[in-house]
Order: C-alpha cells, then sequence, then structure tokens
C-alpha cells in the first residue's frame, strides 16, 4: 500500500502540470466549501455570542404566562405561586451543571426611582438574596456590597449599575447619597458592574434590534427590604449560573421543572420557564442556513466535474500505460493489483487536491474574514471531512478507468504502441 | 516432465470466419531442455508462446505445466502460475522506464508478497547473474539493449520460474549484443534452466539444444543440425 502510495506520488510528480489541471476541479470545489463552512460557523458563533455574552454563562428562570413572563404590575400577586425555600433552592443547586442559583423579584420601575429631581424613566429594581451578585459575575466597583447584617436588619441600603448611576447622578459620587424608590428612603452603598464586559458586535439594524439590551440600568436592594416596597409574597425569579454555556438548555429546563412542581395553579399556561438563548440562537442560525446550504451545493457541483476531470485523466493515463499493464499482468500480477495501483492513484490524486483545497480554503476563510470584518471559525472536523471526501471521491471516479485497467488482455496490451 | 501438451487446438474468430491458428499440437518438454521453437511469421509459433506462457488459452487440448492442469485453473491462479512458474523474455524488453534496473526486477517479487529488504536482495542478486552487477541503480535509458534484455533476463529468473519462455530475444539486438545474450541462455540453461525459445531465425534457433518446428500450426520435430541445413 505504502509502496503503491510512493509510486503515485511519483507518477503524479512527472506530469506535474497534468496533475495539477486535474487537481484545480477539487481544489476549487474543496476551497469553497471550507471558506463557505468557515463563514456560517463563525457567523453562528458571532450570533450565539451576541446573545449569551462571553463567559457569562447565565440562564434566567421566570414565571411566565403564556408566552410572556407573568406582569405583576398589572395583575396583582398570583394565587398558588409559593415563595420559593432555602430547600428548593439547595435541590436546584444539586442538579447537574449548576455552579451556583440565586434568587430575586423584580419590577419595571416606571418613574419609581429618583434622585432629587432626577428620575429613572425605565430599568427595574430588583430585590436579590445574599448570593446574586456572585452569581451573576458582578464586582463592587465603587463602595460595598450588601453585608449580613443588612439583611437581617432590614437596611434600606441600595446598590446601583453603572447605567442607572449615571442616569441618576450625572457623574456626580452617588456613594452615601439618599435616593427614593417608591417613596422611601434607600442609601446608596455601592456601585458595580460585569466583571467581564461584553459588547454585542452589530453589523445591521436587525442585530441592533436584536442584541442590544435596553441600557436604562437596574437598581438592587436586599431581598428583606423588597417587602417594604411591594409584597412580601411575589414571584421569585431564579438566576442560574452554569459550568457550560451549551448546558443552558438542559439545566434551565430541570430548574424549571423543579419550581413548577410546586406551583398550584388554575392557570396552567403559568408556568416556570428559562429564557432559552441557546434555542433564541439557533432559530436566527437557522434563518441564513437555508441560503447557505444552497451555496454549498453549488460548490459540490464543482467537485463533481473535479471528479468527472480525474475519471477523464485516469482514461488517458490508462491508454498511456497499456504496456506496462500488460507486462505486469503478464509477469504475474493479479488483477486485484492493478486495480488497487490505479484506485490508489486517483485517491492520491484527489487527497492531495482535497488537502490543497482546505488549505487555499482556509486562506479564504481569512481574507473574507478581514474583507468584511465578520467573524470566521474553521471547523477541523469539516477540514478533514473535506479530504475523506476527496479521497472517496478519487475512490469513485477511479472505479472504471482502473476496472478498465484490470481487465485488459495482456496479450494485446503487451503488442499495443 | 515441466511442460506436456497434448492435443490442442486453437481458433480465432475473424468476423464469420474460423481460422484455425493450432492444429492438433503436441510437445514435451523435460526439465533442464533447452528447446526452440521455429516458425515463419503466421504459423502460429506466438499463438503457442501464449498458451504455454499461460496468457491465452487453447479451444481444446490438455496443458500440464509442472503437474498442474493449467487449463483447469481460473484467471486468479493463471496469475500466480505466470508469477511463480514462468519466466517471460520479450523482444522489446518491456522493462519500466521511471524506474531503475533493481526496481525492474524486484517488480515479480512485490507480486509475490516478499518483503522489501530481500526484494533488494534477490533482485540484485538476479542481476549479478546476468552480469550486471555494477548496473543496478541505471535506468533503461541508461543502459544499451543488450544490457536492458539482461536486466528483462534478471527479471524473469528472479522468482526461480519452471522454465524460461523467450520471445525472439535478440529481435531487437545487433548481431553482437544478440550473440552475448544467446552465450547467457547457454550458461543459464547450463546451470540447469529449462529455456523455451520462440524464435523464426535459424541461426538463433541453432543455438537450441532441440528444435521444434511448426508451420501452418503443426509441429514437425528435428534437430539443431537440420534446422542449420535448411
Amino acid at each position: 500500500m505504502l509502496e503503491n502510495i510512493r509510486l503515485s506520488l511519483q507518477g503524479l510528480w512527472s506530469h506535474k502540470m497534468r496533475s495539477f489541471l486535474t487537481m484545480l476541479g477539487i481544489i476549487i470545489g474543496i476551497a469553497a466549501i471550507i471558506a463557505i463552512v468557515s463563514t456560517i460557523k463563525g457567523t453562528n458563533e458571532q450570533i450565539k455570542e451576541n446573545l449569551i455574552g462571553s463567559g457569562d454563562n447565565t440562564v434566567n428562570v421566570q414565571l411566565y404566562q403564556g408566552d410572556n413572563t407573568y406582569e405583576i404590575d398589572y395583575y396583582g400577586v398570583p394565587d398558588g405561586v409559593p415563595v420559593i425555600t432555602e430547600e428548593t433552592r439547595q435541590q436546584i443547586l444539586g442538579l447537574d451543571h449548576i455552579e451556583n442559583a440565586s434568587l430575586y423579584t423584580s419590577r419595571e420601575t416606571y418613574n419609581a426611582v429618583y434622585y432629587l429631581n432626577t428620575g429613572m424613566s425605565g430599568g427595574k429594581v430588583c430585590g436579590i438574596d445574599r448570593n446574586y451578585l456572585n452569581t451573576c459575575n458582578y464586582i463592587i466597583k465603587q463602595g460595598r456590597g450588601f453585608t449580613d447584617s443588612d439583611y437581617k436588619k432590614f437596611r434600606k441600603v441600595a446598590v446601583l449599575d453603572e447605567s442607572s448611576a449615571e442616569t441618576l447622578f450625572q457623574g456626580a459620587d452617588p456613594i452615601g447619597k439618599t435616593i427614593e424608590i417608591q417613596r422611601e428612603p434607600f442609601i446608596v452603598i455601592g456601585i458595580i458592574a460585569k466583571s467581564s464586559r461584553f459588547e454585542p458586535v452589530i453589523n445591521t439594524i436587525e442585530e441592533y434590534y436584536t442584541y442590544a439590551e435596553s441600557s436604562s440600568g437596574a437598581v438592587y436592594v436586599p431581598d428583606t427590604a423588597w417587602p417594604l416596597l411591594f409584597g412580601y409574597d411575589e414571584p421569585q425569579s431564579l438566576i442560574l449560573k452554569l459550568d457550560k454555556v451549551d448546558n443552558m438548555t438542559v439545566a434551565g429546563k430541570d430548574a424549571a421543572n423543579i419550581l413548577n412542581a410546586g406551583l398550584n395553579v388554575s392557570d396552567d399556561t403559568m408556568k416556570y420557564k428559562a429564557a432559552d438563548l441557546l434555542k433564541q440562537a439557533e432559530d436566527i442560525q437557522k434563518l441564513s442556513q437555508s441560503t447557505n446550504t444552497m451555496l454549498i451545493w453549488i460548490a459540490g457541483i464543482s467537485l463533481l466535474v473535479g471528479g468527472i476531470g480525474v475519471m477523464n485523466i485516469m482514461l488517458v493515463s490508462v491508454t498511456e500505460r497499456t504496456q506496462e499493464i500488460g507486462l505486469k499482468k503478464a509477469i504475474g500480477a493479479r488483477k486485484g493489483k492493478i486495480l488497487g495501483q490505479f484506485l490508489t492513484e486517483a485517491a492520491v490524486l484527489t487527497s492531495l487536491g482535497g488537502l490543497i483545497g482546505v488549505i487555499v480554503g482556509i486562506v479564504l476563510a481569512e481574507v473574507i474574514s478581514r474583507v468584511t470584518s465578520t467573524l470566521v471559525s474553521i471547523s477541523v472536523p469539516a477540514s478533514i471531512l473535506a479530504v475523506v471526501f476527496s479521497m472517496a471521491i478519487g475512490i469513485i471516479f477511479g472505479l472504471l478507468p482502473s476496472y478498465k485497467a484490470a481487465n485488459l488482455n495482456p496479450i494485446d496490451a503487451l503488442r499495443h504502441e | 516432465m515441466i511442460l506436456d501438451l497434448q492435443n490442442i487446438f486453437k481458433d480465432y474468430q475473424q468476423d464469420k470466419l474460423v481460422v484455425p491458428v493450432l492444429k492438433d499440437v503436441s510437445l514435451k518438454v523435460e526439465e533442464g531442455e533447452y528447446v526452440a521453437i521455429m516458425g515463419p511469421s503466421g504459423s502460429g509459433k506466438t499463438t503457442l508462446m501464449n498458451i504455454i506462457g499461460c496468457l491465452d488459452r487453447p479451444t481444446s487440448g490438455t496443458y500440464q505445466l509442472a503437474g498442474e492442469d493449467v487449463l483447469k485453473c481460473k484467471d486468479k491462479d493463471m496469475s500466480d502460475l505466470r508469477l511463480r512458474s514462468i519466466g517471460f523474455v520479450f523482444q522489446s524488453f518491456q522493462l519500466l522506464a521511471r524506474q531503475s534496473a533493481l526496481e525492474n526486477v524486484a517488480l515479480p517479487l512485490s507480486y509475490a508478497g516478499i518483503k522489501k529488504k530481500e526484494r533488494k536482495e534477490r533482485a540484485a542478486q538476479a542481476l549479478e547473474r546476468v552480469g550486471l552487477g555494477d548496473r543496478l541503480t541505471f535506468k533503461p535509458t541508461q543502459l544499451s539493449g543488450g544490457q536492458k534484455q539482461r536486466v528483462a533476463i534478471a527479471r524473469a529468473m528472479v522468482n526461480n520460474p519452471k522454465i524460461l519462455l523467450a520471445d525472439e530475444p535478440t529481435g531487437a539486438l545487433d548481431s553482437k549484443s544478440g550473440e552475448q545474450i544467446m552465450e547467457l541462455f547457454q550458461k543459464l540453461n547450463e546451470e540447469g534452466v529449462t529455456i523455451v525459445m520462440i524464435t523464426h531465425d535459424p541461426k538463433i534457433a541453432s543455438r537450441a539444444k532441440r528444435i521444434v518446428h511448426i508451420i501452418d500450426g503443426i509441429i514437425t520435430e528435428g534437430d539443431s543440425e537440420e534446422a542449420e541445413n535448411e
């Protein structure tokens, strides 16, 4: 076998120009496919990253009514939705893939938060438990976070994120200042920020609507102080921190199932659901998929043409080497040996073409990436598959010429000039 | 008995006409013999050689090669017979142009499934035996006609065949190198190699120990002197 490959390479090398031209069809086809696949993969990863953020790995599990989150501002506290206990939280923490879990309540604010005369027109107020900031990867940028005694003593203290701090204080130092939430005074003790900032890559206005979060900010208070503002028995939401982004869907579902088991509601559309960003990303990806699939088919036609070129050149090669084949058969080469020799030659030719095609495709993908400033991602399995597929093309299209060679009559073949 | 052909008939179909080429040919060759099959072109000698060489099958008759019934063999077994029992020497040498003398001689060994190292050793020995021990790495284009034919003889001998089958071995050579090839044949025969040679040249045929004439597909035996008198 190795001997055959060595001889094939020798043969191909002695007809450099012809071999290269024969491979060209395969090279172009494979290069096009690799470039397209890399671009698709890059785009998909971009979509996923835009939606999910980098290294965040958090999932929100919230109470839904039908397809929307439950609107407590309009409907009030629902019946049959129990307060989630510490035991339930521990149970959820025991699930696979979940590294941390925190409970929080939240309300849209609509002019509920003020500092002096400045109000926050949007955004939300959240009552958070002791783990929340940690679970969400927040760090204290300024001041301090909530302490145990803040929780125990029901202190009216608040932490702002950068966006709400900017809206309310417009550059002034907020620490120690008193703000008003639902007509209750709260002292600002800290400013928080995400530990890793993530800006989605936005190229079009559609993407802006899809990915850009509302930047109106949030105000956080200890969940023990929440009943001073709103009801103590309001439906809670759960935020999960996971080991990996890819486990979002499954872990979110598991946690929601545990919470749903405790529900006792008459409306059976009222359920806890995980905000499944992975699925959302996949849905967006699917939209762009169909056009790309078509491109791959078109590139596939190039491979077909390339394969026919290989067959053609192999037939020429068999005719050229009729005498050689005749001699080999006369001195005792079995049909299988001759078949193997020509099949190997065809497979080596196209595998080499495939390999060069992959390299050209990667270069092409990088160029596309530079020119259009989109993300491309080289797929190693796709590259390997491409080379194997090229080899298969060689074997399939080499079959007819090889078969012809193997079945030559040695007497006639030896006499051939 | 190495070769035993009995009542061999061979017909060719030409359009709707059946052309008989061999008509009841019987031939026996013992081990160590040196036989020349002689005849003019169109006499059927090439057809006979193809049958002896297991390249073609007769229309009817029996053929035993070293005790094996050749005509009952399948194509695959015919290949193996050619590989192990017959060494071919052709008029036009039939060497692979891109490969060295050593690689050319080693070719049948690779079909016999012999390891690379042993192939090289045995091919080198075979080339030594035909007097080309110093030309191992030469390509056919770098060799003279006589040397090429020696390489071909080394290739034919490398698997230690039962018979050496030569088809006009000096046909493409000048008389001097032809003479050298004939000397080599004689030497090989003296070493015990059975040789069957096909030729139309009485001078060449006279070098064999026994001459068989074939005319119009019919065989007549005669000794060397007779051939020379013709």
